[in-house]
């Protein structure tokens, strides 16, 4: 038997971090980096007697997460302790929720390799993050500034069958939260990360196999290759006769391996029960309907639409439903355009060119989506060129300026007179007699030539498709 | 309900309690009770009572999203053992 025999099954836990003023539970900044400790007070730093009270926010903003990713929601909710002993938690204790998480039962859909998949979401709710610790040589040094910072843990249903649909996953996952506005998503500061649950089974077998966890992933990346990596050393161990240990693996990137942290089984007890410094959270039908309303529409409707009405490529859509922003300013110019088609090309090859990921999230950019399906128009009517505009483009990136003033100010505007270009058309055929003859000998390409005559006798602003025209009709009239 | 004296030394782990000879024979007893009463509970018709998730009936207490001064480091790490480096120094743990 080999790997093609058998068929993988993964679930992902995703961590991801609210973009809240506050921590979670106190008054302190929720801000990333800052010197150890000084994001921190007595509560975040579980000093005896202090009480939590839950940020409004939270609740707010992990509904919103659980209403984009089609969530019912609990609204009856509670808080629960998550006990376990590590110096990155100052309480021994994680404040999160077991039973009643505030989403459940919601569903993401990925595409691959042109075939929707659906992602089953088993619950989102909400928790505290812990602290960081650095391991030197005499010990271990505690920096709380990142304690209690608050997260949404979304836990997907094991429905993912292959390493790649996880990269894609996330993808999804992530545009999603920035659509909705409550999480910053910074791969790199840690703002979402993922443990990846993964076991393998011989295909056709109903029973789930002995499934490993690799935990805290932070790039899209990392967690297809682990995924990769770990589902063929589960084949390999299983074809030589071995059993696979139900455990915690790292992964680690330098190797490219996964490594078990020889974690005890007992780790595992986490002994939850109601928080009882924190009371439940009831939310009415009012207030979900106000949150849902508020939500922007979402990437995949957005797509639908693009390709529907706009007559869009499934992957020219994806590359502007990408980024929230880059799809608001494409609707905006699509909206004042009569070519929607001709502004996604300026978008995908001009404007892109000139942004780079942190400008596309979000949406740093010197010209209005407006100007630029005006652009568009400017071309669509023969104003311009379509080169001219390119120079028109440029100038706009550079200054901000309305298309339309741009062409005033410079004097661009598209020679379109045509009686004033027969004339000159008429002086080009009798100053360039052996090109005309070259032309009418049956050397067609010589009328490039000609062209460029023109070109060059109205300072390029002749409309190109005139010019054609005109030179080809004058040319025939003298066969 | 039989309690063993395996299960109080396993709870007792995970509490990270060192328990003497004694005090494991004392907790298994008192264990023994505390779950002895919980079995009569168990044993009533409670179907329709809902489980309590709070024991004072309070709802959504929530704070606004804004932030204040953290408290100075100097003073936040006044009672720590040890410090070092403006972090909290505990002992070497490896996963
Ligand atoms: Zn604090």
């Amino acid at each position: 038997m080999g790997y093609e025999d058998y068929e993988i099954v993964m679930g992902l836990e995703v961590h991801s971090e609210l973009k809240t003023n506050t921590k979670i539970f106190c008054d302190c900044k929720n801000e990333f980096g800052g010197e150890p400790n000084t994001h921190c007070c007595p509560i975040c730093t579980g000093m005896p007697g202090t009480l939590p009270v839950l940020n409004g926010k939270v609740v707010e903003y992990a509904i919103k997460a659980g209403l984009a990713t089609n969530c019912k929601i609990n609204q009856f909710s509670k808080q629960d302790r998550k006990n376990y002993f590590y110096p990155d938690l100052p309480k021994a204790y994680q404040v999160s929720q077991f039973d009643l998480p505030l989403c459940y039962e919601g569903e993401v859909e990925i595409e691959v390799e042109g075939e929707i998949r659906k992602i089953g979401i088993t619950r989102i709710h909400i928790e505290e993050d812990a602290g960081k610790l650095n391991h030197e040589i005499g010990g271990t040094l505690v920096d709380y500034n990142r304690c209690g910072i608050p997260l949404i843990e979304i836990v997907s249903e094991p429905d993912f069958r292959s390493p790649v649909e996880v990269g894609i996953y996330m993808e999804k996952l992530r545009t999603i939260l920035l659509y909705a506005d409550v999480s910053d998503c910074k791969m790199n500061e840690g703002s979402l990360r993922c443990d990846v649950n993964l076991s393998v089974r011989k295909k056709g077998e109903k029973i789930l196999g002995t499934r490993t966890e690799m935990k805290n992933i932070n790039s899209f990346n990392f967690a297809v290759k682990a995924a990769e990596y770990e589902a063929k050393r589960q084949i390999k161990v299983l074809e030589s006769g071995g059993t696979i240990i139900q455990e915690t693996r790292r992964w680690d990137e330098a190797k490219g391996i996964t490594i078990s942290m020889r974690t005890k089984e007992e780790a595992h007890d986490y002994r939850y029960f109601p928080e009882p410094d924190l009371m439940p959270i009831i939310t009415t039908d009012e207030q979900i309907l106000e949150w849902k309303a508020s939500l922007p529409v979402m990437p995949d409707v957005r797509k639908a639409h693009y390709i529907q009405d706009y007559g869009l490529g499934s992957k020219e859509a994806d590359i502007l439903v990408a980024s929230r922003k880059i799809a608001d300013f494409f609707e905006a110019g699509a909206n004042a355009s009569k070519n929607p088609k001709a502004v996604a090309n300026w978008i995908i090859s001009e404007v892109y060119s000139r942004l780079n990921e942190d400008e596309k999230e979000q949406g740093t950019m010197p010209i209005k989506g407006e100007d630029l399906g005006n652009l568009v128009n400017l071309i669509e009517e023969g104003t311009i060129s379509g080169k001219m505009a390119k120079t028109v483009f440029e100038k706009m990136w550079q200054t901000s300026k309305s298309p339309a003033t741009i062409v005033e100010e410079e004097g661009l505007k598209q020679n379109s007179d045509e009686d004033a270009l027969r004339t000159i058309a008429s002086d080009v055929l009798n100053t360039n007699e052996k090109i005309v003859a070259d032309y009418l000998g049956g050397k067609e390409a010589a009328i490039q030539s000609l062209m460029g005559q023109m070109m060059k006798a109205t300072k390029g602003k002749a409309n190109p498709k005139m010019v054609i025209d005109l030179l080809k009709e004058l040319l025939e009239a003298m066969r | 309900m039989k309690i063993t004296r395996e299960e109080v030394e396993h709870v007792a782990h995970l509490a990270r309690l060192n328990l003497t000879e004694d005090e494991k024979i004392q907790m298994t007893r008192d264990m023994e009770a505390i779950i002895g009463f919980a079995d009569q509970i168990n044993a009533l018709e409670i179907g329709d009572v809902i489980p309590t998730a709070h024991v004072i009936p309070i709802n959504n207490v929530f704070r606004d999203d804004v932030s204040r001064p953290s408290m100075d480091r100097e003073k936040l790490l006044r009672n720590a053992p040890n410090q070092e480096n403006g972090c909290f120094s505990v002992p070497k743990v490896v996963e």
